[in-house]
């Protein structure tokens, strides 16, 4: 006879959370609407200035977002099957796998992404992804926008960076404005450059809550709330969402609550992108320990720090955001910054199989943060954003342990002196 | 003078050991820079009497260099760190790394903090090139790549020796496109592995040297009646078609090279540096104007390129040396290979490693390759 297996009813979603599927679920709901109104719609990178977009009123979806949604309900396979089965090397991004077979399918069972009739590539998270683009647009037979951000080697946007960016962004306002017969209006673009900083600022507040301890949040959570970031940073809903946030936020401050489902024994920073597939496995083990993920580079490159009105520090902001896109010491300088800021007891280092540009320097990256942080405990696992045959379960809850007792040893060290 | 069989001997030796050529540079008290695949501003070194050799590894177990890269890095990268932290480069004092790629992004880092006696220059080529910001941003990376090598060896680079530099490489780019060519008429004495070695000991000689070499095998070549052949003709594409032992398999397999777009290889030779209102205006616009597929709106398709390679040659098919680990080349492959296919080309591809390999799986392939042919 089989044992009947109790499951714990799933926590309730908050309120924001609710607000935050919603206003994802709206913006492809709309891309879908102004396609069948024969209005021409976009994809683009994660991290391309949709400022410019955004006016335009344009409806725009991101590929790399949509992957990650599948993966992390469990819908990759046959997507990663029909790449595999169609000349793409297992070895590429698990994102463009998916989203190359998606290119074909059209279909799904999470949200669905028309037809594109343009596409936006920044390169600032990555050389490759110019590649995968490159393939849709030969594949649709549609304009492929670019704008190239430069890979920083020196400690700083250079200025002939800065204009050349600059330059890119003028083109691309007059190439969208000729493609959809539209008019550009620099008022309106003044108005989505202070809204998505708003939204920045709020982003901003919303993490630097984890600088409590204990954290009144789950770090974790934050991963649900990238979807508007990345989607909806141009637009006063968005706001809306963080504000609620925020809201429910002070709330749990008042009241000494915390949406991290543990009492917080350690604290530590999460390097790379999530493990998608897994996200609740990894959220379940680290809970187990008290783990609590307080800082994340990966999130915060959506929080993009320039002046409204200034074109030059759009540029500038978009090239140096991404620690994909900046020099070693830079990284290292911001980590031991978070780490400082926000009580880190680890690091944990997500060895991506998708992702060369974040793994090929991670391991100079995990010495050099941890000798700059006094020796701070570091750990890597090896996962894959959106490839779920690339991740031992066992492997993350066999090092998770471990790591678990490195940090107790080392806060019981430094409290004994 | 030495015949011909001499002649590409030579260079042989010299592609399969750039250390003693670098030892006997250095002996002589010349001065080395390093250049990483695989398009650097070598002119500027060469103005200023410094060797550039080219740094594309070697055929290595990798086993100090796991200490900076994943086993799924790029395998030339891998080794480049293997080499650079085993102390082989040592009496090399820069080298100079674009970043092209994901991978080579991170080892300017990593190269950068591992092979700390050797100073990196990187520089980032810009990608969208139509726009006339792209090359006024790039002449500025390129004054940067200049006053680091001034910096690190003392030198001053003039705007004289550079345009006599830019007329030495736009003449070892004519040398090499002759000597593709005539190569073609000699498939019994430039196999694909000798064919590749003359190729691949460019890098590794300042290019007047490697002219005046080549210049003669020419000449020697031009003397001798065209030989007939009458096995199969393959026209290669990818990073680096190599090692030697690989190469070997096709010439068991009566197989001849008869033209390529291999980055070690011809892709470096298409585009010369055009006159311009300086020197590094020059160099600016030969990236502007390279068609390439490692950078964005490469001006001719890759299947176009190919079936073009592949009818102007006479090929029967396309063998794809497809870098272990390379992106770009990975998602180059989704684009042309099927469309190759389409259009009745037969393709066949192979992973190239730099890890000691017996190319066994290579070799069946190859096999059935000629069986098919």
């Amino acid at each position: 006879m089989s044992e009947e297996v109790i499951k714990k009813p799933k926590r309730k979603k908050s309120k924001s959370q609710l607000m935050a599927s919603a206003l994802l679920d709206k913006a492809y709901q709309e891309t879908i609407e102004a396609k069948a109104r024969g209005e021409k719609i976009g994809w683009s990178t994660s991290l391309f200035p949709q400022e410019i977009a955004e006016t335009l009123g344009l409806h725009i979806v991101y590929p790399e977002n949509h992957g990650a949604a599948i993966a992390a309900k469990k819908l990759a396979d046959p997507f990663l099957q029909y790449a595999e089965a169609h000349d793409c090397n297992n070895d590429l991004c698990s994102y463009a796998k998916i989203d190359l077979a998606y290119a074909d399918i059209l279909d799904c069972d999470a949200s669905n992404m028309p037809r594109p009739d343009f596409l936006l590539v920044g390169n600032n998270g990555c050389n490759e992804i110019t590649k995968w683009f490159e393939l849709l647009s030969r594949k649709y037979n549609i304009p492929l926008f670019m704008v190239d951000m430069t890979y920083n080697h020196q400690d700083h946007v250079t200025k002939s960076r800065t204009k050349y960016i600059r330059a890119q962004l003028e083109q691309l306002i007059t190439d969208l404005c000729e493609l959809t017969g539209q008019t550009w209006d620099p008022d309106k673009f003044a108005e989505i450059m202070k809204i998505s900083t708003i939204n920045r600022n709020l982003w901003e507040q919303v993490a630097d809550y984890l600088a409590i301890v204990p954290s009144p949040i789950s770090g974790f959570d934050l991963f649900n709330y990238m979807g508007p970031m990345v989607f909806t940073r141009g637009r006063t809903e968005t706001a809306d969402v963080l504000r609620q946030l925020i809201a429910e936020t002070e709330e749990n401050i008042k009241n000494g609550k915390s949406t991290f489902p543990a009492k917080e024994e350690f604290r530590v920073f999460w390097e790379g992108i999530a493990c998608w597939p897994y996200l609740s496995h990894n959220l379940k083990t680290l809970k187990k320990y008290g783990i609590n993920v307080c800082a994340t580079a990966y999130a915060r490159a959506w929080s993009l720090d320039y002046t409204p009105g200034d074109l030059d520090s759009l540029a500038a902001a978009y090239s140096f955001t991404s620690s994909n896109n900046i020099l070693l010491e830079e990284s290292v300088r911001r980590r031991k910054e978070w780490n400082e800021k926000f009580h880190i007891d680890g690091t944990i280092y997500h060895v991506n199989r998708a992702c060369k540009v974040m793994v090929c320097q991670q391991q100079e990256l995990m010495r050099q943060v941890s000798e700059a942080c006094g020796g701070l405990p570091y750990m890597s696992f090896d996962g894959d954003q959106a490839d779920y045959r690339n991740f031992s379960e066992a492997q993350f809850e066999q090092r998770i342990e471990a790591f678990a007792e490195t940090m107790r040893n080392r806060k019981e060290a430094l409290k004994n002196g | 003078m030495a015949d011909l069989h001499e002649n590409l001997q030579k260079l042989r030796n010299i592609s399969h050991n750039p250390k003693k050529q670098l030892d006997t540079y250095l002996s002589d008290g010349k001065q080395v820079i390093g250049a990483f695949p695989y398009y650097t501003p070598e002119v500027m070194a060469d103005a200023a009497g410094i060797i550039p050799m080219g740094m594309w590894g070697a055929q290595t177990e990798f086993s100090l260099a796991k200490k900076y890269l994943v086993p799924f890095a790029c395998p030339i990268m891998q080794a480049c760190m293997e080499l650079g932290l085993q102390g082989k480069y040592a009496g090399v004092k820069a080298v100079m790394i674009p970043t092209m790629c994901d991978t080579l992004r991170d080892v300017t880092q990593d190269f950068k903090t591992g092979v700390k006696d050797i100073s990196t220059i990187a520089y980032t080529l810009p990608q969208n090139r139509k726009l006339a910001a792209a090359k006024e941003y790039l002449i500025e990376e390129l004054t940067y790549v200049k006053e680091q090598i001034e910096k690190i060896y003392g030198v001053t680079i003039t705007e004289e020796a550079m345009q006599k530099s830019i007329a030495v490489y736009n003449k070892h780019n004519s040398v090499m496109r002759e000597f593709a060519a005539i190569a073609n008429d000699h498939l019994d004495i430039i196999t694909p592995a000798v064919r590749h070695s003359v190729f691949k000991s460019a890098w590794f000689m300042s290019k007047s040297e490697h002219i005046a070499a080549v210049e003669e095998i020419i000449n020697q070549l031009k003397a001798l009646p065209v030989y007939n052949f009458t096995g199969h003709r393959l026209i290669l594409t990818g990073i680096t078609a190599e090692p030697c032992s690989l190469l070997n398999i096709l010439s068991d397999n009566n197989f001849a090279v008869v033209g390529d777009d291999v980055a070690q290889e011809m892709r470096q030779y298409r585009t010369d540096i055009p006159e311009d209102t300086s020197s590094l205006a020059s160099l600016a616009q030969q990236w502007l104007d390279r068609s390439d597929p490692m950078a964005h709106d490469d001006h001719i398709d890759r299947v176009n390129l190919l079936e073009k390679l592949y009818k102007e040659n006479n090929a029967d098919a396309i063998l794809v040396c497809l870098m272990k680990f390379c992106d770009p080349e990975e998602y180059e492959f989704v684009a042309y290979n099927s469309a190759l296919k389409e259009a009745g080309i037969k393709v066949l591809s192979i992973d190239i490693d730099q890890q000691p390999n017996n190319y066994d799986q290579a070799r069946t392939r190859i096999e059935t390759l000629a069986e098919l042919l």
